[in-house]
């Protein structure tokens, strides 16, 4: 385990359980039968180790269901298709029109939605919004035709269901080669898993959201800071905090303290294993199908070359380590070589625990696994109160914490106008549904879109990181349509009640957001929380745009930090009602979400 | 990833800017610049200024400048797939009322007249915003209680930090049972201090009011300090209760628990009571203490 100084004993009594249940105790995905999915041989893959069954062609038959599975050494409900978890990875081919009849053996409503695919809306799989659920006992018939190409995932809509297991990887191979070079490829889906029932855990969060902030600052590291930065400077610093009633060590709502991070369904003891030939080039395909957690991954001795992201080609970009968002897609190319075996490292944005899996030659190797980043601490520039300085928490004098959420810091500060596009202004124009709104916390008072940033806890670490700043797609805006209009949603919540919105209006009390078929519309989302999320429109892409207003890179997940304010373009052709919203599983349960309507 | 490339919407640009005169230019430039066309400045000015006169969205967008890749036209299957007739409440949602019990002491202590015990809790049920508060605050001497009561109040969110409370407070003991009516305010002040300030007005027209501030002080994630005042106030004597006007208690306690959960944190503390004023001369006419000092032992539990 990696201690760090500012928790003393922060595992106490319990550090031998904490480290069976973050290392696991699961030896691979399971997958205990093939159920009813044909297993045709692959052209072009490898054998895998670990990782979920592959299923290829056009035909596919899914069968959700119920069974224990033993994850962290004791047996726990979990949801499979075709008895797996992760689900089999689906490989299906641009331009095929594919059918996959899903069967529900649970006995609650399911549904599978195919994340960031373009299709008809009644086969998006959002119940209530596309069609009726999958009942009891029912078998549903997904039809469409693939008009894209790349690495994607899919899975449940209903509830907590994703939670429990139900997700697995969705590759489409394109119709015409890619533009790059490989000789073999490896599906990492990264996920997080819990011992507990996913509903009783959002039970849990609505009772006490810190529960897993162990990091708390304490008597102890004020002592430390005080001693190293002067008495004064400390007070200022925790009253700035304190008026604000947060704690900078918020960098994510569940942490290792409840789940355990999977490799292709294996934990880390487990030691998911891809192999290689020494100078091979290795595609490797990141998801993260993760309910809550970002994770920083990396591959200490390879450097790697992102191809994709979301699907999507991108200008290759050669980094050491990049953040993947829930629901994020990352093609990346490595060679190993010099070395037997490479550790495939991915800790979580809070640096409480880590997935890992391995790259080697031959199975059953291991490679050092590196310890832990220091955990990071938000800022006051984090959390978009930059006053004009550089970042240092010095930014919050005049009181302007103690205003949060009752009245808001004044549009005035920070205030500085980057000319006519979208994203650049950070002048914050609040909208009126968050003043004096209960559900409201905290308003960011000078939001950037922060596009070259790595993020909280990888700057400056010595590697080079990717940013969305460094993405750019591999071809031109294929709309080529300035915007018609603008549409400023802003990420709204309630860290104690754990109350998550848009504009401070949760899904249930909220209208739809309504588009005109074949409108080319701008989305600047603004985050107003402390919090980080990831924002997914499904229907159509989310053209992320760079500081200056221009497309820069085709996505179905825009990740906002706190702080930020990014703009994209939406091409609204896909007719229908879609769902719009955070990708962080509770989040978007307890409220995150917005209809959007596509209308003719 | 080449279909812009496809010829077909830029004849269709073409057509489409012909026919409306005004976009002519702009759709030159597109034809100039089939290629990577990385945005020129010229062109951009271009748009930006179409957009301006374009406030009316979608289709006057759709007029500044035709997509590279053609917006298809829209079919009556189009039109059933995508508004399919469903059952539109077929979302399941996490549940919007919620619970939380909380027992913040539950404690006993060595005194003369033998073991004495207390508690003090609070519950609530409901949404975000509106919530049922159950609040509950008593103490046992021997097998005797010496006083209990019981708060129902509904709470309402009236800011980010704080609930208006309204509702009826039931004294058990001490004496005779009575009820009050109780309104008040809760939740976090700067600091992240928790109070609680709450009028109460009997049924013989007594008013009183209690007001409550909680700090946690982490001296480590798990051990953690919680110093704790309250003080009661009386608008007017009320003998039979031996309540004195104006501030008649306050009491202090410093509690220190070690979290084994965050559910079940068992702790130790040092509790200080007095009466204050008129109320402790009716103490010391009985020949009672107006002081009092205990070290108690406790669990903190919430589920």
């Amino acid at each position: 385990m990696n201690h760090d100084e500012s928790t003393p004993g922060r595992l106490g009594a319990f550090r031998p359980t904490r480290r069976q249940f973050v290392t696991g105790l699961a030896t691979g995905s399971v997958a205990l039968g093939l159920g009813l999915a044909r297993m045709p041989a692959s052209a072009g893959t490898p054998a895998r180790r670990g990782g979920a069954a592959l299923v290829t062609g056009t035909n596919f038959a899914l069968s959700i269901g119920a069974m224990p599975i033993d994850i962290t050494g004791r047996m726990r409900p979990a949801i499979t298709v075709n008895n797996s978890l992760p689900a089999p990875t689906l490989r299906w081919r641009e331009g095929d029109t594919v059918t996959v009849r899903v069967s529900n053996r649970l006995r609650d409503m399911t549904s599978i939605h195919w994340h960031g695919i373009l299709l008809p809306s009644n086969m998006d799989g959002v119940p209530g919004l596309s069609f009726n659920g999958i009942a009891p006992g029912e078998t549903f018939q997904y039809r469409f035709q693939l008009k894209q190409s790349g690495t994607y995932w899919y899975h449940s809509h209903s509830l907590f269901q994703e939670q429990a297991g139900l997700y697995g990887a969705l590759i489409i191979d394109p119709r015409d080669p890619p533009p790059y070079h490989h000789d073999r490829e490896h599906v990492v889906l990264l996920s997080d898993w819990t011992d507990l029932d996913p509903a009783a855990l959002y039970r849990r969060m609505k009772k006490m959201p810190e529960h897993d902030n162990y990091y708390q600052r304490t008597l102890v590291d004020f002592m430390r800071d005080a001693k190293r930065d002067g008495l004064a400077e400390t007070v200022e610093d925790r009253g700035m905090w304190g008026r604000m009633r947060m704690t900078p060590t918020d960098i994510s709502d569940i942490n290792a303290h409840t789940y355990t991070y999977l490799v292709n369904g294996a934990a880390p003891a487990g030691n998911w294993t891809g192999l290689f030939k020494p100078g091979e080039k290795v595609l490797l395909r990141f998801i993260n199908g993760s309910a809550m957690t970002y994770f920083d991954v990396r591959i200490p001795g390879l450097k790697m070359t992102v191809v994709a992201a979301d699907g999507q080609y991108i200008h290759p970009v050669s980094v050491d380590e990049f953040r993947i968002a829930v629901a994020e897609t990352f093609d990346v190319i490595v060679e190993p070589q010099g070395q037997d075996a490479f550790t495939i490292f991915a800790q979580d944005m809070g640096r409480t625990g880590h997935a890992r899996g391995t790259l080697a030659v031959r199975d059953g190797l291991e490679a050092p696994i590196p310890s832990r980043d220091p955990r990071p601490l938000l800022t006051m520039a984090d959390m978009g109160h930059d006053m004009g300085g550089h970042g240092t928490q010095k930014g919050m004098e005049g009181g302007c914490g103690a205003m949060m959420g009752e009245g808001g810091c004044g549009a005035n500060m920070g205030a500085m106008d980057h000319g006519a596009h979208g994203a650049t202004s950070n002048a914050p124009n609040h909208p009126t549904s968050e003043a004096g709104n209960p559900l409201v916390d905290m308003q960011s008072s000078a939001s950037e879109p922060k596009l070259d940033d790595p993020g909280i806890g990888l700057r400056d670490n010595g590697r080079q990181v990717l940013t969305y700043g460094a993405m750019r797609s591999l071809f031109d805006d294929p709309d080529g349509r300035e915007p018609g209009r603008t549409v400023e949603l802003h990420l709204t919540g309630h860290m104690e009640k754990f109350a998550w919105s848009f504009d401070g209006i949760p899904f249930a009390s909220a209208d739809p957001l309504r588009l005109k078929y074949g409108e080319r519309m701008r989305i600047v989302l603004v985050n107003d929380t402390m919090m980080q999320h990831p924002i997914h429109l499904h229907g159509v892409w989310s053209d992320l745009e760079d500081a200056d207003g221009a497309f820069q890179l085709r996505k179905h997940t825009i990740d906002m930090p706190p702080g930020t304010r990014r703009s994209y373009r939406v091409r609204a052709d896909a007719l229908g009602r879609w769902a719009f919203h955070c990708h962080l599983l509770y989040h978007m349960e307890a409220g995150m979400m917005r209809e959007v309507r596509i209308e003719a | 990833m080449k279909t812009f490339l496809i010829p077909a919407p830029l004849r269709l640009a073409s057509v489409v800017a012909v026919m409306l005169g005004v976009a002519a230019p702009a759709m030159a430039q597109h034809h100039d610049h089939s290629q990577p066309a990385t945005q020129e400045t010229p062109e951009q000015d271009d748009h930006a200024h179409h957009d301006h006169g374009a406030m009316s969205q979608a289709a006057s967008a759709a007029i500044t400048a035709a997509p590279r890749e053609p917006i298809p036209a829209i079919t009556a299957d189009d039109m059933a797939a995508a508004f399919p007739a469903i059952d539109h409440h077929a979302m399941q949602h996490a549940p919007a009322f919620n619970h939380k019990v909380t027992f913040n002491r539950l404690e006993a202590w060595d005194a003369d007249e033998g073991t004495g015990q207390a508690w003090e809790g609070s519950a609530w049920f409901g949404t975000d915003t509106d919530r049922l508060w159950l609040r509950s605050e008593g103490e046992r001497m021997g097998r005797h209680t010496e006083s209990a009561d019981l708060e129902v109040l509904y709470g309402r969110s009236v800011s980010p930090w704080w609930d208006v409370v309204a509702g009826v407070k039931h004294d058990f003991k001490p004496g005779d049972a009575r009820s009050w009516a109780a309104f008040g305010v809760q939740g976090m002040a700067p600091y992240r201090f928790e109070v609680s300030a709450t009028a109460y007005v009997g049924e013989g027209g007594q008013v009183a009011a209690n007001v409550e501030a909680e700090y946690t002080l982490r001296i480590t994630n798990r051990l953690i300090l919680q110093p704790l005042v309250e003080l009661d106030i009386a608008a007017k004597d009320d003998p039979n209760y031996g309540v004195g006007r104006g501030i008649s208690g306050i009491e202090a306690g410093l509690r220190l628990r070690y979290e084994v959960t965050r559910r079940f944190a068992p702790y130790i503390g040092v509790v200080h009571e007095r009466a204050l004023g008129d109320t402790a001369d009716l103490r010391r006419d009985e020949g009672e203490a107006t002081r009092d000092t205990r070290v108690v032992a406790g669990v903190r539990v919430w589920f």
